[in-house]
Formats: structure tokens, sequence, C-alpha cells
């Protein structure tokens, strides 16, 4: 009778442990964990029910491969065993998921396309840096990933898929009280949220618009210097970088010291770039620099000029349109047409970033062209309006003639008692 | 003139004129358009020999910018060249033999799919025929 | 008439015999009393099929049954064609029109009792002829290829589908495949420009030689001494075409100042547009399916319903011998309420279905 009570006491952590080498195996075996916290309540409620979507889960993990214990055994005491390590504190976070997120033979058995440099990366990290100076209060990886239901960054409703990212940020950076020590400015998500980047990615749900980590880096996640900036901008924004780099700017802004791209749209509220930005007016970039009567000025002025033109031309041309459909008038094809014109519109406007004045003045007369065109289809299409009115008041005449002639001739034979 | 014969001719003035105001446009709608048919199905994009091996051409298609490229082997293919990320201009770049849009970066193969970069869709393909000395395109059926 | 005109009838009389026509013409008359206005309606039905007809001959020179082109022909028509756009804008408005006017003139007779004997077929003809538009309109619907068409014909046809025993049947043998298709397309069109026509050429010929052997039906006890009888030709032919001239203005006002939409080309492969409806002389019927529960006792809401609208329509169509005290000219009036409960019913439903949030 002992010898098999013995050989079931030693038979059970047995297979409980090949759970961490075969996976596949923690399916369907007794989690003790999860049986009582499930029934408990709050906050030691939470893991059990965000446990269930975790991702860790799905591979097959359970509690024990994180917090130890033995998860056959119902009472607390003999749940809670050696192996038992419980909650980490805030500043073992890191080494404690490192255990498996940096060792790479262990993550090759689940999924060999994950990094495992996350930790030494996040050292470099102004969070890591922190951290190791004794601040717990700055994020560690539980902060981002969550703790007992973290998702992959594939999953759209994971903290760390693209369009929640800025949300996750913001939890802290986005605090007046949380960030009151660190001196560094909180309202970066607002800003954002009114950047043509947010609106790319939460509007037109464009996943490959940038947010927080695209810029700052994910686990070494750390403001970029002023040199670097321009770097980070010039990754989805290269012909715009190339033609800043062969400008009389490049060597200008480097030797002040000034960050190339930021100088100008800014940091996180970049917006779509306006032609108040060229020119002379009170908005613009160039007079802060250049003042009146240099060559920069002069040119800042003739830029400006030519985009107030032809930004002028093309809203012309759109509202002709617009009248001439609301007139009931097919516009399709001179709509199309102005399709084409943005797109030079768009890209004479990165030619400014090359100061080549002569070349973004040839591309607005190519987009000039066109809207010639497009407002000849315009004109023809209210005359076409016109002439719809016209016909309809002439056809509705005759037949309103018509009418009165049946009417008189109806009220003759009435009261003649017929016959034509 | 009698009152009679007045309606009569009342009526029968207001009907003709009411008749040649539906005749003229049933005519004028019968007479062929300028333009003879619905669909431009095909396209002289360009002339054999007008392109040199890898190197490409720009062409109207429908009312949208297409691509036509002449590859290193010598082979004619054509796409549309509105990037699907954000409506630029699609070019070919001969060092890469690849299309690569210079708004954001994006890069697309010879088959028409996204190698890198933004965009969310491949570049829809067209069919080219050769005929004498025209470089036809048109849309694949 | 003048002696031009003279000289040509009696040439057509010497070769086409037409003095038995004119001799019957003259004989034909209409009752005048006090709801002698509905019976405009009936031949407003056929001035707008004579519309119909002549806009849709005109479409057919320009418009193309393929996928590839349907869409295309229609920009094409909307705005290369001069004058493309009105004909094509009559014929999507007077198709509505017609409809519409269907349904007064079909009411206008039930209330009337005018189906009862010995006018039974021509009621039966006038329920086959209601089938037979709403087929036009079904049809008509899908040729532009556009992606209201494409998905009212797809929702259109999965209710059809979902009869027992012959739906997948008959859903196949409309879409000529098992969906919305180039097969399908070329069989609407198919059923619109041909099929359609010639049924409706032989039954409205039926329809309308029945009613010209009959004569106009009078209103049940209706008082004699007050009833007033007018020639057709003329007088009420005048007065006929005052109607359809007022109709007219009526076209050219909605097709100039709201020209048809062209919408955007058919994509099968996008997903359903929310709040997907047919054409609202449809919507009765649909938003009936939508608000039923997905099961009356064991048998599916949907089933029942639609099995349900065939035993109304084939009702519908009997009543003239199931009324039997319209029959014997005594008043009816429990057919008068089925009548206001069936119209009510429609007309409470249509409304529902612009009305309700989430149909």
């Amino acid at each position: 009778m002992r010898n098999e009570m013995m050989m079931k006491k030693w038979l059970l952590p047995l297979a409980m442990s090949c759970l961490l080498c075969f996976p596949g195996l923690g399916f369907g075996q007794k989690n003790s964990c999860l049986d009582c916290h499930s029934k408990l309540e709050a906050e030691l409620r939470a893991p059990a029910d965000a446990f269930k979507q975790d991702i860790h889960q799905q591979f097959g993990l359970g509690c024990v491969d994180c917090h130890g214990g033995n998860p056959a055994q119902d009472s607390e005491d003999l749940a809670k065993d050696k192996s038992f390590k419980g909650s980490p504190k805030r500043a073992q976070v890191p080494e404690f998921c490192a255990s498996c997120h940096s060792n790479g033979a262990t993550m090759r058995r689940f999924n060999p396309n994950l990094r495992v440099d996350q930790l030494s990366q996040y050292w470099t990290s102004r969070h890591g840096q922190l951290l190791k100076k004794g601040d717990t209060k700055v994020a560690v990886c539980t902060d981002c990933h969550g703790q007992h239901g973290i998702q992959s960054a594939k999953y759209p409703k994971s903290m760390t898929f693209p369009w929640n990212i800025p949300q996750t940020c913001g939890r802290c950076h986005a605090g007046a009280e949380t960030m009151k020590d660190y001196k560094i400015p909180t309202n970066q998500l607002d800003e954002y949220k009114q950047s043509v980047h947010a609106n790319a990615l939460f509007d037109k749900k464009d996943l490959s618009a940038p947010t927080c980590n695209d810029c700052h880096g994910n686990h070494g996640a750390f403001p970029p210097e002023v040199k670097s900036v321009a770097s980070v901008c010039r990754q989805c924004h290269p012909s715009t970088g190339d033609l800043f780099s062969k400008s009389p700017h490049k060597k200008a802004f480097d030797d002040m010291g000034i960050s190339e791209c930021e100088a100008c749209h800014g940091n996180h509220k970049i917006l779509r770039p306006s032609n108040d930005m060229l020119g002379t007016g009170e908005k613009s970039g160039c007079i802060q620099c250049h003042e009146s009567g240099s060559k920069g000025y002069q040119a800042a002025a003739d830029l400006g000029r030519i985009f107030e033109a032809l930004q002028k031309q093309m809203r012309q041309n759109e509202d002709i349109l617009a009248l001439a459909e609301k007139k009931g008038v097919d516009v399709s094809q001179p709509k199309f047409h102005l399709q084409d014109v943005n797109t030079i519109l768009v890209s004479a406007k990165n030619l400014t970033h090359g100061l080549a004045v002569e070349d973004i003045r040839e591309k607005a007369a190519e987009g000039e062209k066109i809207l010639v065109d497009i407002r000849q289809a315009g004109d023809k299409a209210l005359q076409e309006a016109k002439f719809r009115r016209t016909g309809l008041v002439i056809a509705t005449a005759f037949l309103a003639l018509f009418g009165l002639a049946l009417f008189l001739k109806i009220r003759d034979m009435t009261r003649s008692g017929s016959r034509p | 003139m009698n009152r009679r014969t007045f309606i009569n001719g009342f009526l029968g003035g207001s009907l003709l004129a009411t008749v040649a105001s539906f005749l003229y446009p049933v005519i004028r709608y019968i007479l062929p358009p300028k333009q003879a048919e619905a669909v431009q199905k095909k396209v002289a994009a360009a002339k054999v020999g007008d392109l040199a091996p890898n190197s490409a051409k720009i062409f109207k298609f429908g009312s949208s910018p297409a691509i036509l490229i002449n590859t290193q082997d010598g082979k004619l293919l054509a796409f549309s060249a509105t990037c699907t990320h954000l409506t630029c201009t699609v070019t070919y770049q001969g060092d890469t033999e690849t299309m690569f849009c210079p708004c954001h970066n994006g890069r697309f193969d010879l088959a028409g799919n996204v190698i890198s970069g933004p965009p969310p869709a491949p570049l829809e393909s067209y069919k080219v025929d050769v005929a004498g000395e025209d470089i036809f395109v048109s849309k694949k059926a | 008439m003048n002696k031009f005109g003279r000289n040509i009838v009696a040439y057509l009389d010497d070769r086409f015999q037409l003095q038995g026509l004119f001799d019957f013409a003259k004989k034909k008359k209409v009752p005048e009393h006090s709801y002698s206005f509905w019976y405009y309606f009936g031949g407003i039905c056929l001035f707008l099929t004579g519309i119909q007809i002549m806009t849709g001959i005109l479409l057919l020179l320009y418009y193309t049954p393929s996928i590839d082109g349907a869409h295309e022909s229609i920009q094409f028509i909307m705005s290369q064609v001069k004058f493309g756009w009105l004909i094509r804008s009559v014929h999507s408005w007077t198709a509505n029109i017609l409809v519409g006017v269907i349904f007064v003139h079909m009411f206008s007779t039930y209330f009337l009792k005018a189906y009862r004997r010995p006018r039974e077929l021509t009621w039966i003809t006038g329920f086959l002829l209601l089938v037979i538009f709403l087929a036009f309109g079904f049809s008509g619907y899908l040729l532009p290829w556009n992606e209201l068409s494409y998905f009212a014909t797809r929702v259109g046809t999965d209710i059809a589908g979902s009869l027992p025993l012959i739906g997948k049947w008959l859903k196949t043998l409309i879409l000529g495949g098992s969906s919305v298709s180039q097969a399908t397309l070329s069989r609407f069109f198919w059923f619109h420009v041909a099929i359609l026509p010639m049924a409706a050429f032989f039954i409205i010929g039926t329809h309308v030689l029945l009613v010209q052997i009959l004569g106009m039906s009078k209103p049940i006890g209706i008082n004699e001494a007050k009833v007033k009888e007018i020639s057709f030709f003329p007088d009420f032919l005048f007065k006929d075409a005052l109607g359809w001239t007022l109709i007219l203005v009526l076209i050219g006002v909605l097709c100039v100042f709201l020209p048809w939409e062209v919408g955007k080309k058919a994509d099968p492969f996008a997903a359903t547009p929310l709040g997907i409806k047919p054409e609202w002389y449809f919507t009765f019927m649909f938003t009936t399916l939508k608000l039923l529960p997905s099961h009356i006792i064991f048998i599916e809401g949907e089933k029942l319903a639609i099995l349900a609208f065939m035993a109304g329509g084939l009702f519908w169509m009997l009543v003239p011998y199931l009324d039997r005290r319209a029959a014997q000219e005594k008043r009816s009036p429990v057919f008068t309420l089925i009548g206001v409960a069936v119209f009510l019913y429609i007309v409470v439903m249509t409304i529902l279905t612009y009305t309700v949030r989430g149909l």
C-alpha cells in the first residue's frame, strides 16, 4: 500500500515536468492554479480569466511554466512548493520574461521567427536605464504587453498591435501625474492624434503608417537624437530625404545643429503640409531664417506663388465639377483627370525639399496644362446642365400648349355634345 | 375662322410641336456619338522598337496611368501604374528590375507582386499583344 | 376631318375593310359617374408601357449585356451619347411610375369589383400582367450591373432559392448557374427584351381585347339614371391624352432634376453593402421576411412567409370566383375589407422599410 502511494507521489510531478518539454501534453492536464483562482474574486480571479486568451496558453504553457509550483495539488500549501516563484517584483520582470524570451534554444521550440534580443535592447532604452538605477515606475514588459492576457502583436486586440500602440504608450506618457518626476512633456499623444500619420493609421487603417515604436524603437525605446530624426523619417520618405540632402539646406541645417525634417514639420503633430508653410506669410517656415530681401526670401515668395496659383486653379475646377454634378451632369471623366493633377501636386510638393525652383515651376506647369483641359470639360458640363433645363422648359411649354388645346377641345365638345 | 376650326388647328399645331420636340432628342441619340465605343478595350501603348531592353514607358490606359516594360530579355509586360498604397504613379528601375513607387518606397516585382514597402495589394497586370508595328495593351479577360 | 384625311381613310378602308372597325369604335362608350376618374389608369398603364418599349428599344442600340461592358455602356450612354441621359432616365423613372400605376389600377378595379362576372378573365390577365411587370422590373434592375443591382439580385434569388422542394432548382434556373454571373446577366437580358415583351404583348392584347368586347364595368348598384355615357373616340381619348400630357411633364421634370445614377460597377468579391434593399415595389415582401421570427412553431419563418405570399397571390388572382356576392351584383363588404387590409399591409410594410432602423 505504502509503495503504491510513494509511486503515485513522484509519478505525477514527473508527468508535470514533462510539460516543460512537451507542450502538447499540457492540454487536458490538471491545473489547480486555474481551478482555484477562477473561484476567487477581483484581482486574484483576474489572471485566471485573462489567461484564457493568452498566447502562452495557446502554445501549451501554463501557470507553472512562469510561476513554478505544483499544479497537481489542490491544497494551497502543497501547490506552492519549493519551485513556486510567485509574482515577480517590477524590477525583476524583464529578467523573468527573458528567462525564456532571450533564450534562442527555448524560443526556437515555440516560434523560430521571434527575436531574442529584447532584453539587451531594453537595457539600452531609457526605461531600462532608469530601471537599472532603481526607478521601478518605468515601463517593464508587462506594462506594454499585459500580464496574463498577452497576445501576439499581429492580433488586432493586442496592446502592441500598431493602432493600439499610441494608447499603450500614452497610458504613462500622457499622464501629468505619472510623468511629473521626469520633466518631459505629456502632450505627445494628443499631438500625435492630430497628425496625418494618426489619420492614416486610425482612419484609413493603413498599418504601414508610423506609430510610436516606428520612430522611437520598440524595446530599445529612446528619444532620437537631433541628427537621427531625419534618418527615421527617411525610412518611409526616401525621395524627400534625397532631395533635401542635395539641397543647400542640408549643410546649413547640419551646421546649425537643426534637425532636418523636424524643424519645419514637427515631431508628433506632423500635419498635412499646407501652402502656408511656403511663401512669406506668417505661417511660413522659410521666413524664420530668411530675411526680407535675401535670395532665400525671394525663392520662398516664388514657391509660395507657384503653389497658391496651382491650388487655386484646382479648387476652382473642383467647385465647377461639383456644381455640374449637382445639376445632374456626368463629370466622372474630368474628375479622374483631377486625380492626375493631385499626383503632380504631391510630386511638386516633394520637389520643394530640393529647392530647385525651376524644376518645381516646370512640374506645376504640367499640372496647369491638365487643369486647363479639366476646366474646359467642367464648363462644357455646366453648359450641358443649362441646355437640359432650357430643353425641359421648351418641351414643357409645348406640352402645356397641347394640354391647353386638349382642354379647350374637351370643353368645346362637352358643350356642343360631341362630334369634332 | 370659327371657334371649332381654331381649336382643331391649335390642337394639331401644338401636337406637331410636341412631337417634334420629342423626335429631336431621339434622332440626335441615334446619330453615332464621337467616341464610337463604350469601353476603351485596347490601347496602342507604343511602337515596336520604341523601348530599349530594360526600360519602361508610362502611357494612358482608360483614365489612369499604366506602365509598359521591356525586360532585359526582351519580354513585354504591362501593369497598372497606380500604386496600391496611396495612388502615386510607379516607375521602373532597371538596376533592380523592379517597379518602384517614390512616395513611400513601395516596390513591386515583374509579376506585379509587392516585395517591400507599404502597398497592400499587387499591381494589376495587363495583356500585351504585338500587331505589326504597334504594341497593344488590353485588360485581361 | 379634311378632304386629304378622308381620302386616306377611304384608301385604307378599301384594302383593310376597316368599316367594321369604325362602326365598333363609334359605338364604344365610357360611362361617367363619381368613380369614373379611375378609368384613366388602365390607359395610363398602356401609355407608360409604350414609353418603356420605345426607350427600351433606343437603349438597346448602345447597351452591352456582358459583365465587362454593361456598366461601361450605361456610363457611355449617360455621358457620351447625345440625350442618352434623357432616354435612360426616362426608362428608369417610367419603370417605377408604371409599377406604381399598375398597383393603383389593380386596387381601383378591385374596390370597384370590376372583376365580377363576366370580367373574370380580364382580372386574371391583369394579375398575370402584374407578375410580368414585376419580373420586368426585377430583370431590368440587374442590367446596369452596378453594386445595387448585383446585390439586390443576389438577395432576391436567395429568397427564391429558399422555397421548399423546388427552391434550389428554381434558383439555378433563374441565375443560369449557382451564383450571379455572366450567365445571369445574359439570362435576365433575354427575359427583359424577348421573353417578357412577348408574353406581355399577348396578355395585354387579350386584356385590352376583353375590355373592348365587354366595355367598362360600372360600380355595383349604381343609379343608372345618374350615369351619362360619352364616346370613347374622340371624347374620352382626349381626356386620356390630357392625363398623358401631365404625366409626360412629370417625367420630364424628374429626368432633368433627378437623373438616374450610374452607380459603382458590381464587384462580386466585395462585401454586401449595409442596408441593401430591393426596389421599393418588392420591399413589402422583403420587410415581411426580415421582421418575421426565424421559426414559427417548427417551420422556418422565411419559408412560411414565402408560402403565405404565394397562397395570398393565388387567392388574389381567384377573387372573381370567390366573391359570390359581387357575381350576383350584390354589395360585398367582406371582400372590400380584405382589399383594404391587403392595401394597408402593403403600404405599411413599404413605409416601415424606410423608417425602421437596421432594416
